[in-house]
């Protein structure tokens, strides 16, 4: 079946698409977007998080029939007022918040999730918030120091218009 | 010859050793373009798919592939009879077959490949293939499997007099289960067929050499006919080291002539790689009236699974840091692998020192008990410091500060009580108990480990450095073998750069068999190892550099290179890179060995075995609903000697993450195994800690140089794994005065179910 969808603020169009495949797949294979992970596709880690019709979604988790005429935007879409880094994607990046990397783009969608709701949250706030990202390598301590310290930036203005960055990867 | 001028003109490098730079490939990280090895993509890419056994141990009377190769889309199906080199690799025994042929010894166990267009396709044809299993009886129980002699590796240590008596005896019998490495980029790689007959493969794991070789061994193919490419690796943490989908996928590369990825997904994952040993240890310490130990007696049987693995190295491990970083005049240890029809097990940070940690530590607080002292004080009594004598006649010449390390931690200020936040009682947000049946406790542990490769194992690294010129600007590129897991090793490798050749600009190549061998990207070694070969052959570059000065302007005594410019020792600049260098990049590679170490006597255990000696101590304090079973760990501290903090930020980032992997098994990590059958394989059932369940941890980082060690470093990423487990466990029995023998800790344990 043919897939028509907003990804990362441009249309785009998959042909072929087998009805098994999710939302993941179709990014990762169909759309040349691996910036989601596939870390356990089960929904249970939180690596494949991405904005579906502006709600955090595992892409794991959703069919990609169902992004059919619906926008997505993965970490790939997110930027700075500049076209540069996120707020949180720079807080992340500073801190010490990565190390392997393969949580990181889901955690990156879902901080920027979270601070879009609570502009200050507080450290309960943030544990409840990211319970459902699973990192291996940095013990969470990192990633808090990196949302407190994205919390404290201005948002980013531009993170509304993320077709202000090449999506495709490579 | 310019002007002279002082470096500081120009500007002090920043970024070298000692710094926390940022890391190069971070940016990619943060925006999703960094290509891990299950995002590649090739034009005219087939998908591999694996057909693993369902019984812990069965016959193979026959495989039927008709309805496999008749589903459109399957471009091809192999099994063991497809493979053309040796059957069979392994690290360090070559018993684990590519695929089986006549024989399963474990669930899990590789039977058949499939490559097809599509992945569905490849699992679908997978699941038609046919294959006549006659069931056997697993073994599953390691102390069994000893008893019929079923081992892999027995190590004895033997110290002092075996018939020592003491005024205070204390034993127990500890167990640990087998935890998971987790890591969360699944194995993955993509194989290319190239021209001369040979492959590429692209590939996510810890030592690219030691792959390249047993990949050109099953293929029968000549070792540079195998090009192996670090691909983006998503964690690793020991699982990476034994092989998993590579000499699959080239198989099938080179049968279909196209290229070939496969992915495993988590299921398969956890099949897909080795596990650390479950653990059964039998302890004994005795003591005299001041809680001075005067000997340990161990029995530890680690179930091996199915294949060798690194086994043997578990088990000397086990047996030579099976008493912890005390001083026991008088051991007796025996450590042993056994072989089994359970999971293979092998590499996990910590290798061998985890199990035994949890055994010696737990021995250290019913001796405290037995004696009215405070577990702190007799931890202390006996610490081991420069200068004392391990079990294996191994004198610690390195600095050895357990006391300290110690009192670190002790001296923490205590965590504060709960806010009322109910979310920060057991069982946070699921609302548990708003404080009743709440108590908390406070608990200690220190561990030891080794640093790098021992028993005389030749290891090294190499790098290659070279010194140019590039658009005006001076730029050093700094190529190895070794490879980045996430710990932040391509940091080190510029830092290092930066510090010795004085240039800011330093790129580092990715790495790939083209350059000499780094070694494992474990035993905590890289830092030491690669970066005494990076720090080698720069230094080998200055020396060029310095020698083509020298042509031209005489002897170049005390000079080194500083801000872009060659420098004397006080700093005053005698020469511009870019006149020195011009077109005429200085090029060398060096090859860097640690100092030797020694096999173990097989009799007595003794020997110079071990590099380098690391420590590091942790209190945790917990809370603890008894009614429910449920912990929480309030706040974990953390005190270790790096030797140098050649990474500040990168060095709190191992702690911080061995320490959340060794919360997690003491409350929560086990790959449960029934007869021989994996009984969790997914992150729905197997729990590794979420955010909720890592406390803040505070962090004293000792650095403390060892002077053997290239700036005086010392291996980081495993001891912070180590101790934390008892040390979490430590707490739970101080809440509950539970006596805890097993982990991980399971709610039932706690409320007297069990």
């Amino acid at each position: 079946m043919r897939v028509s969808c907003r990804v990362n603020g441009e249309q785009r169009e998959a042909d072929g698409v087998w009805p098994g495949e999710s939302l993941l797949y179709l990014l990762r294979e169909r759309l040349g977007l691996p910036g989601a992970k596939n870390a356990c596709e089960q929904g249970e880690c939180g690596s494949c998080t991405v904005y579906l019709d502006g709600l955090p979604v595992c892409a794991c988790l959703v069919a990609g029939g169902q992004a059919q005429g619906r926008e997505v935007v993965a970490v790939e879409g997110l930027t700075g007022p500049d076209g540069g880094l996120d707020r949180v994607q720079h807080a992340f990046l500073q801190a010490g918040a990565v190390q392997c990397g393969f949580c990181t783009p889901g955690l990156i969608v879902a901080v920027h999730d979270l601070l879009a709701r609570v502009s200050t949250p507080t450290d309960a706030d943030i544990r409840e918030a990211l319970a459902g990202n699973l990192c291996r390598c940095t013990g969470y301590e990192k990633i808090m120091d990196a949302v407190r310290s994205a919390a404290a930036m201005p948002p980013s203005t531009a993170a509304a218009c993320p077709a202000s960055r090449p999506g495709g990867p490579r | 010859m310019t002007t002279p001028m002082t470096e500081t003109s120009r500007g002090a490098v920043t970024g070298g050793v000692g710094d926390s730079p940022v890391r190069p490939d971070g940016t990619l990280k943060v925006t999703g373009q960094f290509a891990f090895s299950s995002d590649l993509s090739a034009d005219g890419m087939l998908w591999g798919a694996t057909l693993r056994s369902p019984y812990a141990r069965a016959r193979i009377r026959g495989i039927d592939l008709t309805a496999a190769l008749a589903l459109p889309g399957v471009r091809a199906v192999l099994t063991a009879a497809d493979v053309p080199g040796a059957g069979s690799y392994g690290l360090e025994v070559a018993d684990q077959p590519v695929l089986a042929a006549d024989e399963v010894s474990y669930q899990g166990e590789p039977v058949a490949v499939v490559a097809a267009d599509h992945p569905e396709t490849a699992r679908r044809a997978a699941a038609r293939i046919v294959v006549d299993y006659e069931p056997l009886p697993p073994v599953t129980d390691a102390e069994a499997a000893l008893a019929a002699g079923d081992i892999f590796r027995h190590v004895p240590v033997r110290r002092g007099d075996a018939h020592a008596t003491a005024e205070v005896v204390v034993s127990g019998v500890y167990q640990v289960g087998m935890q998971d490495q987790a890591f969360l980029g699944p194995e993955s790689g993509l194989a290319m067929p190239t021209v001369d007959g040979g492959v590429d493969l692209y590939i996510a794991t810890q030592w690219l050499h030691v792959d390249q070789r047993q990949v050109a061994s099953c293929l029968g193919l000549p070792v540079d006919r195998v090009r192996l490419y670090l691909a983006g690796v998503g964690g690793a943490f020991g699982a990476r080291e034994d092989l998993s989908m590579q000499v699959h996928a080239c198989l099938l590369a080179l049968r279909t002539g196209r290229p070939v990825k496969m992915v495993y997904g988590r299921e398969e994952s956890f099949f897909g790689h080795v596990h650390r040993h479950p653990a059964l240890m039998r302890y004994e310490h005795g003591a005299d009236r001041d809680g001075r130990l005067v000997y340990v007696k161990a029995h530890i049987v680690l179930d091996g699974g199915a294949y060798a693995s690194s086994t043997p190295a578990v088990v000397a491990n086990a047996a030579t840091l099976g008493v912890g970083p005390y001083e026991v005049p008088n051991v007796v240890m025996d450590a042993y692998g056994a072989r089994t029809n359970n999971p293979p097990c092998g590499a996990m940070r910590g290798f061998g020192a985890v199990q035994t940690c949890f055994g010696y530590e737990s021995q250290m607080d019913k001796l405290a008990a037995a004696l009215g002292l405070d577990p702190v004080e007799i931890r202390r009594r006996n610490a081991m410091t420069t200068g004392s004598v391990m079990p294996t006649g191994q004198v610690v010449d390195g600095p050895a500060p357990v006391a300290r390390l110690l009192e670190l931690v002790r001296d923490r200020p205590a965590p504060l009580a709960a806010s009322g936040d109910p979310r920060e009682w057991p069982g946070g947000v699921a609302n548990t108990t708003h404080g009743e049946s709440v108590v908390r406790g406070v608990g200690y542990a220190i561990g030891i480990k080794n640093v790098c490769f021992s028993e005389g194992f030749d290891d090294y690294s190499t790098a290659r450095v070279r010194l140019e010129m590039v658009g005006g600007e001076p730029v050093v590129l700094v190529h190895t073998a070794a490879a980045e897991v996430g710990q932040g090793l391509v940091t080190l490798q510029a830092q290092i750069a930066r510090t010795e050749l004085g240039v800011e600009r330093v790129v580092v190549a990715a790495a790939d068999t083209t350059v000499g061998s780094a070694g494992s990207s474990s035993a905590s070694r890289q830092s030491y190892v690669t970066g005494g070969a990076v720090r080698a052959a720069c230094q080998a570059v200055r020396d060029g550099v310095l020698a083509r000065l020298g042509a031209r302007a005489g002897p170049a005594d005390g000079l080194r290179l500083a801000g872009g410019m060659v420098v004397t020792a006080s700093g005053v600049a005698v020469a511009d890179l870019a006149e020195v260098l011009g077109d005429d990049p200085v090029e060398e590679t060096r090859q860097w060995r640690h100092r030797p170490t020694h096999p173990l006597d097989p009799r007595t255990g003794q020997g110079d075995a071990h590099v380098q000696y690391a420590f590091a101590a942790h209190r945790a304090t917990v809370d603890v609903d008894v009614e429910l079973g449920l912990v929480r760990v309030v706040e974990i501290a953390t005190a270790q000697d790096v030797g140098k903090a050649i990474n500040p930020q990168a060095v709190l980032g191992q702690i911080h993450g061995g320490t959340a992997q060794g919360l997690g098994l003491a409350l929560m990590e086990e790959l449960r195994v029934v007869d021989g059958l994996v009984r969790n394989p997914s992150f729905t059932d197997y729990l590794i800690p979420t955010i909720l369940d890592v406390p803040p941890m505070t962090v004293d980082v000792l650095e403390l140089a060892d002077p053997h060690a290239p700036y005086g470093l010392r291996g980081v990423g495993e001891p912070p794994t180590i101790s934390s487990t008892p040390a979490v466990v430590a707490a739970i029995r101080a809440a509950t005065g539970l006596a805890l023998s097993r982990v991980p800790v399971r709610p039932e344990y706690l409320t007297g179910a069990v």
